[in-house]
């Protein structure tokens, strides 16, 4: 019986040996198999039980368990210790050079007039107003006429119309859809329309006889042109810069009653003069004014209850100032090379 | 229109400004000055010299050695090379150290150039002598000035003294933009007025002494206007014994600060008085006027005539015309005729100032294709209240300078007087309408600073006749604002009720296109909207193609801009045939602009105006990525329809097997295919071009962001895969529907994951294969039900002629 004793010892402390020494998964598989295994070391002392003396049965039959447990053990904390070896060993070579170039999906770039647009957008959005548009073949009536521009006017010259037909034209201005809104007579109006405009100049870098306008209007009861500067103000200071300053000087539009051209402090010098600004330390950005009353009464408004401002300004003007582009054809040319900036 | 400061200060004799400060403040009091120039800005140093000797230079055949008396205690001795430098003539002279504008040579800089004492040919030379060039100026202004040489002062002008204030240099001349309204501004006297109102000085306007002797002009001339509404007001008076010369310094400088060459008294007086009062005069020689007598009538229709400049016209009868007895002698308010203009031999002078309507003149001179700076005037319509001032005027300078004798009285046919307009003063209105709190008083002060009086017991401002642009409350506030200052307006938003603001539908959806198509990698274009006629042929339109029905633009900037586009292929291809020919790879462009479609010529209502999104590439992807790229715009846009793709109608500008109509059911929603290799050459792009182009009119009402959750399925699914081969004119479209309607609502989904042709496939069949998953909604589907499914899919495929592969 103690010969069993010293056998198992024996067993536990040959296959104690092996198991520290085991260098991976298989070799401890191989000494499971070879201990425990049917036909291994443990296994055939257990089939040697027939031999011992009944009383003496459980003792051994515990000696055995204990020996089985004590392996078992150990080769549970030796898998452990393997796998961890194993896996810092993968990791360790899994080591990337993480300064390698990125992988980015391949996007497309949105032209600099929609960015400098919806960046509009979302100013006047902001303050309440809706975004509408307008048709941009328009009748003589509501580019011109209904705008305080009638027949003859010196206006129409300047402007150098497309015509289709004598009363049919290529919008020259945004402000047509003042008219188209102002009739509908939903009020109070607060409204941008952007747009497509046309105007007979030949193609350079800063003429375009295709740009975009932003039309801006506001009818309601009580509106002030301490409305028209503040809301302005406002305008400049977001798509500017917090510290951009604004500067209305008098002007004259059909249109409007009284009427200015916003100047902003130049966002590039803050103001002192630079190249940017041609020395001036201002740049001209758009022009507004009081609606006037004739065109409140052309579009069925009563002036005296009713009043408003209305602004345009040209977004390839925004855009070219904003992104500081110098030629108004690269807006148009639409080589990748260029829209990829964006 | 410019002015010099000391024209301005003629006027406003206090005005103490910088050109500076004059700039900025009358800018913004509404007079907008866009420039200045310096006239001195790079003169120094410059007196008038005394040459006492000039000696030929011992070493050159043209230069000459002076010695000139500057005024110091030594004279200097200076080189000089102009032809008519001799002894005893004053000239300018620029000392050691001073600047000039430019050099003989034709150099110049911006801020001058400095002259040094150096050697010329080894003979030292202190100073220059200068030519009016030299001086920043031309001879054309200064026509007492040699135009090859240097300048030649007066034998009075005193040696020593300032030549540059000599000759009036010491000046600025402000270049304005006067807007439309402001035809009062477009002179000299205007813009005074403003420059006095703006700086709170005094305007002094000339004060017009009576002219003429005992004679009377209505015995010279008499004169009948047959269309008093092209014609409000015609003046006119003589002058006789007429002496042409020069005229005064004074005079010529303030022409020339306009940019007008002064050429004798009688022309510099006409065209002075156009600047100082924006009346145009004209000057005909009086003895030419047959029967001494004035007609204004309309011209005949095809009369030509020939103006002073020697240009004949063909007139049309809206056109009015000055005639005298029997011919006419000058298109009104335009040019006068070769037939009686002033020449060196006049003795007598018929002045005409009159007023004619803007919009005819405008007209006019348009038709004629003449502009002159007459019509340019007129045709701002002036105030007919300023003819006889501005004739008067005139004749008061021509007996000043000794050019005439001025016939007493004038001719004035002036049927319907101009009267000022009365404005009812609402100041609480115009505080209303500023958003200020000004007082009345303040208000009535503004206004008097530019000449609107104030009625107190009409409670109503005059507004003089040549302000045509105060005619209710708002032009009045304007007047208010300006002098108030705009800056100190405050600044406040709009009360009133909230409003929710935001973008349009369309505008979401458009939106959407912009996202899904730069994720899909492409880049924004923005096209005209213009295009050439020539688009048509280059896409292999047919000739009765509908997009050949384009809108014409009747005034286009050229040919290749005369047409409203009816597609947007032109535009893109032109778009990806630039990036081709800049040698850009794999380039995706979209754009989204209208295209204009009208149903009938001329156009009589506004076109549809069709917003597309029109998709280009070359270089990388095909035909279904582009497929796929318009897929997911349905699909981001919660199109629920099947896009079907249609070949039947194919298109010229499309390769004949690889394109297709997409409709979302009965709608029409684009097109997609790979441009045709001959179109590809017409725009010279030479890779294979892949097109897509929607039309977002149609597509936008069947978009929709409603969305139910419809729980996630909990019995397994099972899957077959089957594999077959397909007659090869047999469309997936085909086999997937068939595979849709036979696989019944267990059928869940249905995809197409090989396709391959060649051997050993035999030829006119290709290989199919198809992963099929069933799935019951509420139970776990059985092998009978799915081996039946399979069976009548089976089938139904077998009647298109395929058969499963071993």
């Amino acid at each position: 019986m103690s010969g069993i004793e010293e056998k198992l010892r024996e067993i536990q402390e040959q296959a104690a040996e092996e198991i520290r020494r085991a260098d991976g998964m298989d070799r401890l598989n191989e000494i499971r198999v070879s201990v425990l295994g049917k036909k291994g070391s443990l296994t055939s002392v257990l089939k040697s039980m027939k031999d011992v003396a009944a009383e003496d049965r459980p003792k051994v039959g515990k000696w055995v368990n204990d020996a089985r447990a004590g392996i078992e053990q150990l080769m549970e904390e030796t898998r452990m210790r393997i796998e961890e070896e194993s896996m810092n060993l993968r990791l360790r070579s899994e080591t990337v050079d993480v300064t390698l170039p990125a992988r980015t999906p391949r996007r497309g770039h949105r032209h600099p007039n929609t960015i400098a647009l919806e960046e509009v957008e979302r100013i006047f959005i902001g303050m309440g107003y809706e975004v509408l548009e307008g048709p941009e073949i328009e009748y003589d009536e509501y580019n011109f006429t209904k705008l305080n521009i009638p027949a003859n006017h010196p206006a129409k010259d300047e402007q150098d119309t497309f015509y289709i037909t004598d009363e049919i034209l290529l919008r020259t201005q945004t402000s047509p859809v003042q008219a188209r809104i102002m009739e509908q007579g939903k009020l109070p109006i607060r409204m941008i329309a952007p747009g497509r405009v046309f105007r007979s100049d030949e193609v350079d870098a800063t003429h375009s006889p295709s740009f975009h306008q932003i039309e801006g209007l506001v009818i309601d009861k009580g509106i002030t042109l301490a409305d028209l500067k503040g809301t302005l103000d406002v305008f400049a200071r977001e798509l500017f810069g917090p510290d951009t300053k604004t500067k209305f000087r008098p002007h004259h539009f059909p249109f409007t009653e009284p009427s200015a051209e916003m100047d902003v402090s130049c966002f590039k010098c803050g103001g002192k003069g630079c190249r940017f600004c041609k020395g001036e330390g201002w740049i001209e950005i758009l022009g507004c004014g009081m609606v006037h009353p004739h065109v409140l009464e052309m579009c069925g408004l009563d002036p005296n209850e009713y009043g408003g401002f209305a602004f345009g300004v040209g977004l390839e003007r925004i855009a070219l100032l904003k992104y500081e582009i110098d030629d108004m054809r690269l807006l148009y040319d639409n080589d990748i090379r260029f829209l990829n900036q964006f | 229109m410019n002015t010099s400061l000391s024209w301005i200060k003629a006027y406003v004799p206090d005005l103490d400004v910088t050109p500076k400060q004059y700039m900025d403040a009358m800018t913004l009091s509404g007079t907008k000055v866009e420039g200045y120039t310096e006239l001195d800005k790079c003169l120094d140093k410059i007196v008038v010299g005394e040459v006492l000797t000039c000696e030929e230079h011992p070493d050159s055949d043209h230069l000459h050695v002076c010695t000139v008396n500057v005024g110091a205690e030594e004279p200097l001795q200076i080189v000089c090379g102009a032809p008519n430098v001799k002894a005893g003539i004053k000239v300018p002279v620029v000392l050691e150290g001073g600047r000039v504008a430019g050099t003989h040579s034709g150099g110049s800089s911006e801020d001058g150039i400095q002259i040094k004492a150096g050697k010329v040919r080894g003979i030292e030379s202190r100073g220059m002598i200068c030519s009016i060039d030299e001086l920043g100026s031309s001879s054309e202004f200064y026509p007492e000035a040699a135009s090859d040489g240097i300048y030649i002062f007066p034998d009075d002008a005193e040696v020593g003294a300032d030549a540059v204030e000599l000759l009036g240099l010491h000046d600025a001349v402000f270049e304005y933009e006067i807007t439309s309204n402001r035809v009062d501004c477009y002179s000299a006297i205007g813009i005074a007025r403003e420059a006095a109102a703006t700086f709170g000085c005094d305007f002094h306007e000339p004060e017009i002494r009576e002219t003429g002797n005992d004679e009377k002009a209505e015995d010279y001339i008499s004169v009948d206007v047959l269309d008093e509404e092209l014609c409000p007001r015609f003046t006119a008076r003589v002058v006789k014994n007429v002496k042409i010369g020069p005229s005064p310094r004074w005079m010529q400088r303030r022409l020339a600060s306009n940019g007008i060459r002064p050429i004798n008294n009688i022309v510099d007086i006409t065209n002075y008085i156009m600047e100082e009062y924006g009346q145009p005069m004209h000057a005909y020689d009086y003895d030419t006027i047959a029967g001494h007598k004035i007609v204004v009538r309309r011209a005949e229709e095809g009369e030509t005539f020939i103006t002073l400049d020697g240009q004949e016209h063909t007139l049309d009868n809206k056109m009015l015309m000055i005639c005298d007895g029997e011919k006419p002698v000058g298109i009104a308010g335009v040019m006068g005729g070769e037939n009686s203009m002033i020449t060196d031999q006049v003795k007598t002078v018929l002045f005409e100032a009159a007023n004619f309507d803007g919009t005819n003149i405008r007209l006019t001179s348009k038709r004629l294709g003449h502009q002159t700076d007459a019509s340019q005037k007129f045709d701002k319509g002036l105030d007919p209240n300023t003819a006889m001032l501005a004739m008067n005027r005139a004749c008061e300078l021509m007996e000043e300078f000794g050019a005439g004798e001025v016939v007493g009285g004038a001719v004035d046919v002036y049927p319907s007087v101009r009267k000022p307009v009365e404005v009812p003063f609402e100041p609480d209105k115009i505080n209303e309408l500023l958003g200020t709190d000004i007082p009345e008083d303040q208000m009535i002060a503004y206004f008097e600073k530019v000449d609107l009086s104030y009625d107190a017991s009409k409670r109503a401002v005059i507004v003089p006749t040549w302000r045509q642009d105060v005619l209710r409350t708002c032009d009045l506030a304007e007047e208010v604002a300006r002098f108030y200052g705009y800056d100190k307006i405050p600044t406040t938003l709009p009360s009133g009720a909230a409003t929710a603001g935001g973008l349009t539908y369309e505008m979401r959806i458009e939106g959407i296109a912009r996202d899904t198509a730069e994720e899909c990698g492409f880049s924004q274009a923005y096209c005209y909207s213009f295009e050439s006629p020539k688009v048509f042929d280059r896409l292999l339109l047919a000739e009765d193609a509908p997009e050949r029905k384009a809108i014409e633009i009747r005034n286009p900037l050229g040919p290749d801009y005369s047409i409203m586009r009816t597609t947007p292929l032109g535009g893109i291809l032109t778009s990806l045939s630039t990036n081709f020919n800049r040698r850009n790879k794999a380039v995706r462009l979209y754009e989204m602009g209208n295209v204009y479609l009208a149903d009938s010529f001329p156009l009589t209502s506004l076109p549809d105006e069709r917003k597309k999104l029109t998709l280009g590439m070359y270089g990388e992807g095909d035909f279904f990525d582009m497929k796929g790229v318009v897929e997911l715009f349905f699909d981001r846009t919660g199109i629920s329809v099947k896009p079907e793709y249609r070949t039947d109608a194919p298109r010229p500008y499309f390769h004949p097997g690889r394109q297709a109509k997409i409709f979302l059911g009965d709608h029409e929603a684009g097109e997609i295919g790979e441009i045709h290799p001959k179109v590809m050459k017409q725009y010279g792009i030479g890779e294979r071009c892949y097109i897509a182009v929607l039309d977002l009119k149609t597509i936008t009402p069947l978009t929709s962001f409603d969305r139910k959750y419809t729980g996630i399925a909990k019995y397994p699914a099972v899957s077959r895969d089957i594999s077959m081969i397909v007659p090869k004119t047999v469309t997936h479209a085909e086999i997937e529907a068939m595979i849709e309607q036979r696989g019944g609502r267990i059928l869940e989904d249905c995809r197409l994951f090989d396709i391959y042709e060649g051997a050993p496939i035999q030829p006119g069949f290709k290989s199919m294969a198809y992963s099929l998953t069933f799935r019951h909604h509420d139970k776990t589907l059985e092998d009978a039900e799915i081996q039946s499914a399979m069976k009548k899919i089976l089938n139904g495929l077998n009647s298109l002629g395929i058969e499963l592969r071993s």
